[in-house]
């Protein structure tokens, strides 16, 4: 599997990060000599091993119905680039 | 009141008691790191240091001890890695993202310093967001390691990504400081700055406030000059946290205590997998050494295999950036941190904040975990990794049959030049290969400064422990630092 | 097991095609808190006045459930006669929108809490169809974004953001927009009676998306004797249909469009489409036309989501009676199963119904007085059952009344409007004041009449010794002799002794 620049591309819009034009070729190049080391996971048959899906062996923590939370639109709103009357601000989206 | 110097060189345990016999105030003693911080610029250790409240902090610190009411690090000041969030302090994570980021809330690690009564020094630097290992990757620059060879003058990378801690508890510029460690960032720094670096168990510190790398690996602890006093440190940080559905429901032991007493019986365990071709003999002797040591308080030596080893690196290199890239997804432009300017519509603020805002190291792993995800990979790379880490954690688990303790080198070579390995990523992702296993298992290993290279540079040895059981670990860990006797510090080239 | 649907076809140039609906419902979970953080799920308050950091997607912010979440889904789970997974996974679906601030929802994928199970539904007919449950999984509902506040800005308040939501997904089993809607009342009551759910469409605590496909005759057949997917037509996706009537209107235009398009040479593309209820029309999504890679991967937050088979039993023993069981239970007391379904659809009229039969009233008299009487008042007043002006006891008065051949049915419906205006709560004494008439309690006078009425019926008299349940013809018969005025408490007690009848036991 060898990353050209249009997967750098597609990636590069989901993950939606602007890499600019020069960085591409440089960034697939990068990719490609990492994930060329990675294909070293191919020699181990892992057929029938399970997915690690916590390094932790504990019961998931639950909590109570309670409201405990929240009331602090200005704390929530302090740190935004943009906001009013406690809403965040973006350019308007078109749906 | 002793000289500043005496003040800073105390151990962490040597100052608390000094504080409870009256023999220095806190604020003698804060004053003295404040002072040293501010001598220190050229390290560049932290990003933001808040001298005036570590002094307010030490004034309340004084003011209990006089009342008798002191906690169990009443204060003593410390520095954070700034990817604990501190509320009113700017947390940045390292990044441009973050902006002037100011949290309302303080992560539990930190708070848990605060209510035994620590004072906070500073935040110190570290690689963008934890991803790194030698704290190039800053937004806020490189970080310096207090050491130099004895036969050059060139900087040398502190390691990483908890590298300003590394060099702040290198330098005496804090008692002690804390760490995260995903692949290694606590051990391998602390290493190559010849001091103490443990990672607990996952889920033995609470993540909560801690901004995330990746999160079923990472995990914070303490970066300390003496295994007593990491132990010490990890009794206060480590907690029960409802606020993290992975911390774990168990109640913090006595590290202190559990760390003395001979290792007489102790079964060391040698894995045979992690004598690596290309890496110096000087560490292939060291690694030697320590098992003679231990071999000669008592401890029983014994070879055993961790066959997946190997693949240790290439399994981590896609679960972290995976879970990083859905991780970092939050730092978006719109409801804290940078936004770019003047976008034009919304993708346009997404990308470019995102483009502009971090690193490119951190672009690089975003794009490598976005990949790994994605529709016609998840099975070829996320899937098989998680299976490999099963595999991993497994050989562990079929070692510790045979053992207690594991030990091995803790990197695979001293501290290099500052920009050395900047031009090849996968050079750099090498210099956690003792470390990144221990992550993927979930399992507490521990930095112990060992020895110095023939040019004057620390090496650490490390020792891998079963799941929370870091008492035996600590105990290991001593019998390796009294045999090393490692009383060595870095010249004070920064300060002239 | 019942027969599958039957079709309603649409016919095109080419011949019949049949329609096939499958249904996406989100249900807003009831609780106080949200799925993974403590603030409060309340609707309508001040903007992110109700948001915990961890519903904002700040750093270092970490995710722990609600326990009351689960246990409601897994209620939810247990009403839709679904299998409950003891072991589940959340996961995250990646993507970027503005009122999802973490970058992701936490979701279910693979491993969904509630597997598969059925809905039977009720159609007008009386006829009543199973709609095979595919999965219910539990998912955290996004922020709004108001895009009307401003000319070039939108303006995201995630008070919503966090909320537990239940996805309901049924199998491709309804076949008509009759059909959809019905499934829908029929969720919607399952949840509402189970107090899993509020049901409310208009705050959005329900939102329904609907996918539909046409076939020729004959392919769903197919589809449901092989399972295979191959004879269904492509599906397309209608997003968030937010009432019952737009459901049947959505579905009727979709089906159509497609039929048009397939018959003029073209062909049906897979895509999420919108439902504008202005035109009546949907249309294709383009802002959702970019190609989606959720990346979906299990939560290294959360831990798997593990049940104790014990507590699953407790929730499936504290179920109330669902509406099919209490639709089964008034048929039984000879309702019609158009009139039970009618009844059941909403709790609180089942529950008044129910009222009225416990004050008194005959099962099926009471049914068609509130069919034909007072659930058309009412509507009319635009009112639910529970605000209504008539108690269910006034009501069973007035049924009884007619029963007792004090009132005529006319004369009911007088009493009731009356009643309505007056809200005295009890119409018998109230109708009685209004004509004038007052009660006859003179034993002297009950005496007579009963003495009349058994002269002129010695048959009567025999039968009602071998049936003592008879004696209300009798009463009535003398309530007519007195012109309604005597106190049939007092007329029973006077017939017993005349007559020599048992006390019912
Ligand atoms: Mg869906
Ligand atoms: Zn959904």
């Amino acid at each position: 599997m060898s990353v050209d620049k249009d997967t750098v591309r597609r990636i590069a819009r989901l993950a939606r990060i602007a890499v600019p034009e020069a960085r591409i070729a440089p960034m697939a190049d990068e990719l490609n000599g990492i994930f060329q080391w990675v294909e070293m996971l191919g020699e181990v048959d892992a057929e029938g091993v399970p997915a690690m899906t916590s390094v932790a062996a504990q019961k998931l923590k639950w909590r109570k119905d309670e409201v405990s939370d929240g009331g602090q639109a200005d704390a929530l709103t302090q740190n935004a680039p943009d906001s009013e009357d406690h809403f965040f601000i973006v350019p308007k989206v078109v749906e | 009141m002793a000289a500043s110097n005496d003040l800073i060189s105390m151990t962490l345990a040597q100052a608390r008691d000094a504080l409870r016999d009256g023999k220095v105030s806190s604020r003698e003693l804060t004053g003295a790191f404040v002072s040293a911080i501010e001598a220190a610029k050229p390290l560049n250790a932290f990003i933001t240091e808040s001298g005036e409240q570590a002094l307010k902090m030490a004034d309340a610190s004084d003011q209990r001890i006089a009342k008798g009411e002191g906690g169990a690090l009443e204060g003593l000041p410390l520095a954070i890695k700034d990817l604990f969030c501190t509320r009113g302090t700017r947390t940045t994570a390292a990044s441009k993202i973050l902006g002037e980021f100011v949290p309302p809330y303080e992560s539990t690690v930190t708070q848990n310093l605060w209510d035994a009564g620590a004072v906070m020094l500073g935040k110190t630097n570290l690689d963008e967001f934890a991803m790194g290992s030698s704290n190039e990757t800053s937004f806020f620059g490189p970080v310096f390691n207090p050491w130099r060879a004895n036969d050059s003058n060139a900087n040398l990378v502190p390691g990483g990504s908890s590298g300003g801690s590394a060099a702040a508890v290198a330098a005496d510029l804090c008692l002690a400081a804390t760490g995260t460690d995903t692949g290694g960032s606590i051990r391998q720094p602390a290493a190559v700055t010849g001091r103490v670096g443990l990672k607990p168990t996952y889920g033995r510190c609470s993540r909560f406030g801690i901004v995330a790398f990746a999160s079923s690996l990472d995990q914070a602890g303490p970066m300390t000059k003496t295994v007593r006093d990491a132990a010490i440190m990890l009794k206060t940080m480590a907690s029960v946290d409802a606020k993290d559905s992975t911390s774990a429901d168990l109640a913090v032991p006595d590290y202190e205590q559990l760390m003395e007493g001979s290792i007489k019986g102790l079964r060391v365990g040698i894995p045979k997998e992690y004598r690596i071709d290309g890496v110096p003999a000087e560490i292939d002797a060291l690694w030697t050494r320590g098992a003679d040591w231990l071999k000669a308080q008592g401890a029983e030596i014994v070879e055993v295999s961790l066959p997946h080893t190997k693949y240790a690196l290439p399994t981590y290199y896609i679960v972290a950036p995976a879970e990083a890239s859905s991780n970092l997804a939050r730092y978006d432009g719109v409801r804290f941190g940078y936004r770019a300017a003047d976008p034009k519509d919304i993708t346009d603020l997404y990308e470019r904040s995102r483009g502009e805002g971090f690193g490119a190291e951190v672009q690089r792993r975003v794009l490598i975990g976005t990949y790994v995800l994605s529709a016609g990979y998840y099975d070829a790379y996320y899937a098989k990794a998680q299976k490999l880490r099963t595999l991993i954690a497994r050989d562990f688990t079929s070692a510790f049959d045979q053992c207690d303790v594991l030990l091995t080198p803790a990197t695979p070579g001293p501290a290099f030049a500052i920009g050395s390995k900047t031009a090849d990523p996968l050079e750099m992702y090498l210099n956690d290969v003792f470390t990144v296993t221990v992550n993927l298992a979930g399992l507490p290993g521990i930095a112990v400064p060992a020895g110095l290279t023939a040019n004057g540079l620390p090496l650490g040895l490390q020792l891998i422990g079963k799941a929370f059981d870091e008492g035996t670990l600590l105990r290991a860990a001593r019998a390796v630092e009294e045999a090393a006797d490692f009383k060595h510090s870095p010249a004070k080239w920064w300060s002239v | 097991m019942s027969a599958p649907a039957k079709a309603k076809t649409i016919k095109g140039e080419t011949g019949d095609w049949e329609i096939v609906i499958g249904m996406e419902v989100h249900a807003q979970v009831l609780s106080e808190s949200k799925l993974f953080s403590g603030a409060s799920t309340r609707f309508g308050a001040d903007p992110n006045s109700q948001v915990s950091f961890v519903d904002a997607g700040f750093p270092g912010m970490l995710p722990v459930i609600n326990e009351k979440c689960v246990e409601q889904a897994v209620r939810t789970g247990l009403g839709l006669k679904a299998q409950i997974n003891m072991s589940s996974i959340f996961d995250r679906k990646n993507y970027f929108y503005p009122d999802l601030p973490q970058g992701y929802q936490i979701s279910q994928y693979k491993n969904p809490i509630v597997g598969e199970g059925e809905v039977l539904i009720d159609l007008k007919d009386g006829e009543t169809i199973p709609v095979g449950i595919e999965r219910l999984h539990l998912e955290q509902d996004a922020g709004k974004s108001l895009h009307d506040q401003h000319p070039d800005s939108s303006y995201v308040d995630l008070n919503r953001s966090g909320i537990a939501l239940m996805e309901i997904v049924t199998k491709p089993h309804m076949r008509s927009s009759e059909e959809a809607a019905a499934f829908l009342k029929k969720l919607r009551a399952i949840v509402r009676y189970l107090g899993t759910c509020d049901g409310n469409m208009d705050e959005g605590s329900m939102r329904a998306d609907v996918n539909v496909s046409v076939c020729k005759i004959g392919g769903y057949e197919e589809f449901r004797r092989t399972g295979s997917f191959k004879t269904l037509g492509t599906r397309c996706e209608i997003k968030n249909v937010n009432s019952m009537r737009f459901i049947a209107q959505a579905v009727e235009y979709e089906a159509r469009r497609q039929v048009d398009l397939i018959e003029g040479g073209g062909t049906v593309v897979q895509e999420t489409r919108l439902f504008d209820s202005r035109a009546g029309e949907t249309r294709s999504m383009r802002s959702k036309e970019e190609a989606h890679d959720y990346r979906y991967f299990p939560d290294p937050d959360l831990l798997p989501l593990e049940l104790d088979p014990a507590w699953v039993e407790a929730i499936r023993a504290s179920l109330p009676e669902l509406p099919d069981e209490k639709k089964a239970r008034f048929m039984a007391l000879g309702l019609s199963a158009y009139d039970a379904a009618v009844l059941v659809s909403e709790r609180e009229t089942a529950d008044y119904f129910e009222a009225m039969l416990a004050a008194g009233a005959e099962a099926k008299a009471a049914v068609n007085w509130l069919n034909n009487e007072y659930f058309g008042r009412l509507n009319k007043a635009g009112l639910a059952i529970n605000d209504g002006p008539v108690s269910a006891k006034a009501n069973a008065d007035i049924v009884a009344m007619v029963a007792e051949g004090l009132i005529s049915g006319k004369i009911a419906k007088d009493v009731l409007d009356i009643e309505w205006e007056t809200r005295t709560g009890d119409p018998r004494a109230a109708i009685v004041e209004a004509r004038g008439m007052k009660q006859v309690t003179d034993t002297g006078a009950i005496d007579a009449a009963i003495e009349a009425v058994i002269a002129a019926n010695p048959d009567k008299v025999e039968e009602v010794k071998a049936k003592p349940k008879l004696a209300g013809w009798f009463v009535g018969q003398v309530m007519k002799q007195t012109g309604g005025k005597a106190n049939p408490a007092a007329v029973n007690a006077a017939l017993k002794v005349r007559l020599n009848l048992p006390d019912e036991g």
